[in-house]
């Protein structure tokens, strides 16, 4: 544990690398998951055809995949991102497929009438979207997004293998500055993924308790 | 509306509908289960589409999609069989809804107008729950009370009560004698023959798709024209 202490340092940034990837790319996979979705249950063809593409592309490239081409096929093409925002963007989009089939399946359990009911008083297919099919469809999908996110920040290690000082870096890292300390970093690494995923998991929970409505 | 078809799939569920229904008259739509008056009833703002034929609100034919779609809708009131309340708003959320996203009315202005069709419709005091925590028939003179927010030109009903306890019938069969009674003009498909015989000016009958007889509902009553009409009172007026 003092090999730990000893490095408290590295350990503290590269949890905050972790935590702010894992955040942007989170916040980047539900707007865009959403996004997603809406346009998958859109009554426009072109649009319902170009995000099934999307989702179809990204649901089946691995995710190393995904940063292999973010960080080294786009510079190629002379479009160079830093590692970090090139992580971000990986992550982030690669999540966007798999929140936006979670919240389309949200939506199709929102029963029927109740987009029929919206049209029927005169709300467009956004504005019934918005109002009234959406904020039910995310009341049921908050138990599989918090699946989703949770998987979603422990992915991000795979920034470690494309240059980002996250956690999952700190292996090989630590381990090669001292072989007998092992099991002190892993777990050291371990518990701070926990950091970020328990209180994850424990809002997911609380927000799910909280919005829980009748029907 | 003129020569209205539909099908679905190989099912010819509209056969050549022409029906005219004038400002301020109740018309109730009578018919044993699939005899396409339900569809008949939604495809008057569409929630159907039809593949022959022309139907036409106020003289204005009724758009394909969009946003005058969605603006024609604004005029016509419907009542679901299920309800349908929005579950995850209040009663009078329910109601300002429209007014608010649709008519652009302020929110206080819209709540003032909800109140009122909530006293209406006899509500007023389930205003700030949520739909699943009121009765059935509750809810139902609610989807009335958010219809009429619209000021529609025209109401539709489909099945109305069909979804609720007897008892709860009734009272929502009171709120809609007394629309029909201030002149709105109402389109009502129903099992409720003492509705039919209280309040409608005219009685269509649909079987198979068609409409078999048009008629005054004492005619309609005593005297069917059509043999079809004839057995299907003599089975639901045995009991």
């Amino acid at each position: 544990m003092q090999f730990l202490a000893d490095n408290f340092g590295l350990l503290w940034d590269a949890f905050l690398t972790t935590l702010s990837l894992s955040l942007l790319a989170g916040l980047l996979a539900l707007v865009l998951g959403t996004l997603l979705a809406a346009a998958r249950v859109s009554p426009i063809p072109p649009l319902r055809g170009l995000a099934t593409f999307y989702v179809e592309v990204f649901r089946n490239t691995p995710l190393t995949v995904v940063f292999f081409f973010m960080i080294f096929g786009l510079p190629q093409i002379d479009f160079i991102l830093g590692f970090f925002t090139g992580a971000v963007l990986s992550l982030g989009l690669y999540t966007a497929a798999f929140v936006g089939e979670a919240i389309r399946s949200g939506i199709n359990a929102v029963s029927a009438g109740q987009a029929e009911a919206s049209r029927a008083i005169g709300l467009t297919f956004g504005q019934s979207l918005r109002e009234v099919v959406l904020p039910q469809a995310f009341r049921t999908v908050i138990p599989p997004l918090g699946n989703v996110f949770i998987a979603m920040v422990k992915n991000s290690s795979i920034a470690a293998g494309f240059a980002t000082s996250e956690l999952s870096s700190l292996l090989p890292r630590l381990v090669n500055a001292d072989a007998g300390q092992l099991t002190a970093v892993l777990l050291g690494v371990v518990i701070a993924y926990m950091l970020i995923t328990l209180p994850l998991a424990f809002g997911v929970h609380r927000l799910e308790r909280r919005v829980a409505i009748l029907r | 509306m003129s020569g209205v078809n539909k099908w679905f799939g190989e099912l010819h569920v509209l056969q050549d509908i022409d029906l005219e229904i004038a400002r301020g008259e109740v018309v109730v739509v009578i018919g044993p289960s699939g005899s396409g008056k339900s569809t008949l009833c939604r495809t008057i703002n569409r929630l159907e589409s039809i593949e022959k034929g022309e139907i036409a609100i106020d003289g204005e034919l009724l758009p394909a999609e969009g946003k005058q779609l969605a603006r024609l809708r604004s005029d016509v009131g419907m009542v679901f069989q299920s309800f349908n309340l929005f579950a995850h708003k209040t009663i009078l959320q329910n109601v300002t809804l429209g007014p608010i996203k649709v008519r652009g009315k302020s929110k206080a202005e819209a709540e003032k107008q909800a109140r009122t069709l909530l006293d209406r419709v006899g509500v007023i005091a389930q205003s700030d729950k949520y739909p699943a925590q009121l009765s059935g028939g509750q809810q139902q003179r609610v989807a009335i009370a958010r219809a009429l927010a619209m000021d529609p030109k025209v109401m539709l009903f489909d099945e109305p009560t069909s979804a609720l306890d007897p008892e709860m019938i009734s009272e929502v069969l009171d709120v809609m004698v007394g629309l029909a009674r201030d002149g709105m003009t109402m389109i009502v498909v129903t099992h409720e023959m003492g509705f039919a015989r209280k309040a409608a000016n005219r009685v269509v009958f649909m079987d198979g798709g068609r409409i078999v007889e048009t008629t005054e509902p004492e005619t309609f009553f005593n005297n069917p024209q059509s043999d079809r009409a004839q057995n299907f009172l003599s089975k639901i007026l045995n009991h």
